[in-house]
């Protein structure tokens, strides 16, 4: 067992699947000789050689529709955008064709595709380097969109990802990339999409948050466990579709609930979340339900983003906030 | 100032508006098919039933009886041409319009007509299932011809992809980008723009000042070429040169085909707000289907009574392609969930439920 960074847990499990399944091919730029901007293919190409590792010219929506028609061939892509900021050309291929492939066709062709991007900020990067734009893709039909909060995660939901037959969007919380080591035995055990993971139990108050909230989630719990509060933080993982389930069990023990996102508030995943238990739990609730999240705001660059993303603060006020 | 870079672009015609060959033609030069009897009227033939099959789906759509329908006339021979020249095991990305490249291939009539007429079934094609379904969104399917063909050449198959795009396609930036990526891999891929001079109502002037759309080939580093789309032989011959040039392992090419649209855009548009009659006339005295039949007939290979008798062939199989279609019962309302996902999440499958309970309800109360 090997204690691995996030990143390096994404390059493995990349590696694992390239040597188990010859249809997997990695693409995007700079991910070949480069290893890619943060270093997740790191290795690849020298290891799989550069027919499937893919250094692509400089366009998204180029790449997310090599993968369409890769994938509808039989091939299994993995395509690095390599900022979440530059997604939006890759959208039209996204959106048009690789979530309705298999659809519009009754299953004829299909498009097991994944496609990585860096999520939220924090890293002092320029300017379109900071977004964390799930709800925009978690309301597209036939696509899925997971965000792994910790090595192990990172490797057993992206090996799922890419086994599973229809596209799903994987979002890497950048801030967290290399934050700690986590032993991770490298053994091409995936780990389930379409479940939340419940991270810590407690009594008192749930709390739902995914990606790199989830360090400021559990130091918030922390501090409140200190006060006497119990809080059950559950890492959402996959985006789209939500494990209601979970969720409704939880809140149903605990009678309150805060959601923690770094994306803006305004047609947030966290709405979505509030209106399923709003429809489902709403007599579960002791409380009115809090959002702790990123402002209606564009993300600011380096000097205010940290006013910007949830603090451990913000979100130990949102749990009194319930309990008081 | 020296010249860094110059270019050419070459444009390939056979026969003339008569069916004549060209005065100036070097015959040996003459495809091998061009030879074939069987095959020029198997062509030819296909072209006829694309053009009955058409004016059969306008018709009912303007009876209601079909959706919003792309009316092919004046594309018969860039489309079977072009279909002609591809093996079966090749694939094709193509646009809303290639009805006669899709039935050459295989696509049955009646599922043209679901398609067509509102069911998705229509493009679970029983007989091309490697095949695109009919693109929408313009340009996008160029790049998944690319990538079809990089799947293709990483897995040392002997096959091409080929994607079709119209003249106002290759102004989107897909068009663009798809062009360099198949030179950078040097992809077995065919970008084949079928140029009808008209994207809706905007004519080619307004879409480009370039002088060909072939052209733009150069700026990616792959050939482009021109050709007579109204012109069979030439078309398929073209198109055969490209095929064998990607098999090859030489990359791609781009063809443009001189071609006009001789109905409205859709069933849902009136071109004639847009263009005047003079030129559509025009238009009609160098299309391909006369073209085609004058050459067989002078080398004795069909004549009227054949045509006559074809023609009537033709009608009965659209009638009976209409025939499966009108019966073909409307999908269960679980259709629209059932292919979303191989493996459905919870909270679709209750709303799967939920839309059989809400249809029920309606059939209930009429």
């Amino acid at each position: 067992m090997a204690k691995v960074t996030l990143i390096e847990a994404i390059n493995m499990a990349h590696a694992w699947e390239m040597s188990h399944d010859a249809s997997v091919v990695a693409l995007g730029q700079d991910v070949g000789r480069n290893g890619g901007v943060f270093r997740a293919t790191q290795g690849l190409q020298k290891t799989f050689g550069a027919d499937r590792v893919i250094d692509t010219p400089l366009a998204e929506g180029m790449i997310a529709g090599l993968c369409v028609g890769m994938a509808a061939q039989g091939l299994k892509p993995v395509a690095e955008i390599q900022f979440m900021g530059f997604i939006y050309p890759a959208m039209d291929q996204i959106v048009n064709h690789m979530s309705r492939l298999r659809n519009r066709t009754r299953g004829r062709l299909t498009c097991p595709v994944v496609i990585r991007t860096p999520h939220g900020g924090g890293i002092h990067s320029p300017e379109h380097h900071s977004e964390s734009v799930e709800s925009m893709f978690c309301h597209v039909p036939g696509l899925r969109v997971v965000c792994p909060s910790s090595p192990a995660r990172a490797y057993g939901l992206l090996l799922a990802a890419i086994r599973e037959p229809d596209p799903v969007l994987f979002l890497e919380p950048v801030r967290i990339y290399r934050y700690a080591r986590q032993d991770v035995e490298d053994n091409g055990e995936a780990l389930p999409l379409d479940v939340c993971y419940v991270l810590r139990e407690g009594g008192d108050c749930t709390l739902v948050t995914w990606g790199a909230m989830t360090v400021e989630s559990l130091k918030a719990a922390d501090e409140l466990a200190k006060q006497g509060i119990y809080v059950e933080v559950i890492d959402l993982a996959t985006l789209s579709p939500i494990d209601a389930e979970t969720i409704l069990e939880s809140v149903a023990k605990t009678g309150r609930l805060v959601i923690v996102h770094e994306a803006a508030r305004n047609v947030g995943v966290g709405a979505e979340i509030a209106a399923i238990v709003a429809e489902h739990g709403l007599y579960d609730l002791e409380a009115p339900i809090q959002r702790v999240t990123g402002y209606d705001t564009i993300v600011p660059l380096a000097r205010l983003e940290h006013d910007y993303v949830p603090s451990v603060a913000r979100i130990v006020t949102a749990v009194r906030t319930t309990l008081s | 100032m020296n010249t860094t870079a110059q270019f050419d672009i070459q444009y390939c015609q056979y026969l003339d508006a008569d069916g004549r060959f060209l005065p100036d033609l070097d015959l040996s030069t003459l495809p091998s098919f061009a030879h074939d009897p069987i095959e020029l009227v198997r062509m030819y033939k296909m072209m006829v039933l694309v053009r009955a099959f058409d004016t059969k789906a306008i018709n009912l759509q303007r009876t209601g009886k079909l959706g919003t329908y792309p009316p092919a006339a004046g594309h018969e021979a860039a489309q079977v041409g072009a279909a002609a020249a591809l093996n079966a095991e090749d694939v094709i990305a193509p646009v809303y319009r290639e009805i006669g490249t899709q039935m050459w291939r295989g696509v049955r009539m009646a599922e043209i007509l679901r398609y067509w007429g509102g069911d998705e079934s229509g493009n679970d094609f029983i007989n091309t299932r490697h095949d695109f379904p009919w693109c929408v969104p313009i340009a996008t399917q160029t790049l998944h011809a690319a990538g079809a063909a990089f799947a293709f050449k990483i897995r040392n198959e002997p096959r091409c992809a080929l994607a079709y795009i119209g003249d106002g396609g290759t102004s989107e930036g897909t068009f663009y980008e798809a062009m360099n990526v198949a030179g950078v891999q040097q992809l077995p891929v065919i970008f084949y723009v079928v140029n009808n001079r008209w994207a809706i109502s905007t004519p080619l002037s307004q879409q480009t000042a370039a002088h060909t759309l072939a052209q733009k080939a150069i700026a990616a580093g792959i050939p482009g070429i021109q050709v007579d789309g109204n012109d069979l032989l030439a078309v398929r011959h073209v198109i055969e040169q490209a095929l064998a040039r990607a098999r090859r392992g030489e990359g791609p090419t781009v063809v443009e085909a001189l071609t006009y649209r001789l109905s409205d855009h859709t069933t849902a548009d009136d071109a004639s707000r847009y263009r005047s009659t003079h030129e559509v006339e025009q238009a009609w005295n160098i299309e391909p289907m006369k073209r085609m039949r004058a050459y067989l007939e002078r080398l004795q290979l069909w004549d009227d009574v054949q045509e006559q008798s074809y023609k009537h062939e033709c009608s009965q199989q659209i009638e009976a392609a209409v025939s499966e279609y009108l019966a073909t019962p409307t999908p269960p309302v679980t259709a629209m969930f059932d292919y979303l996902f191989a493996h459905p999440p919870q909270r679709l499958l209750d709303q799967r439920d939920q839309a059989m309970m809400n249809s029920r309800a309606t059939d209930n109360h009429g």
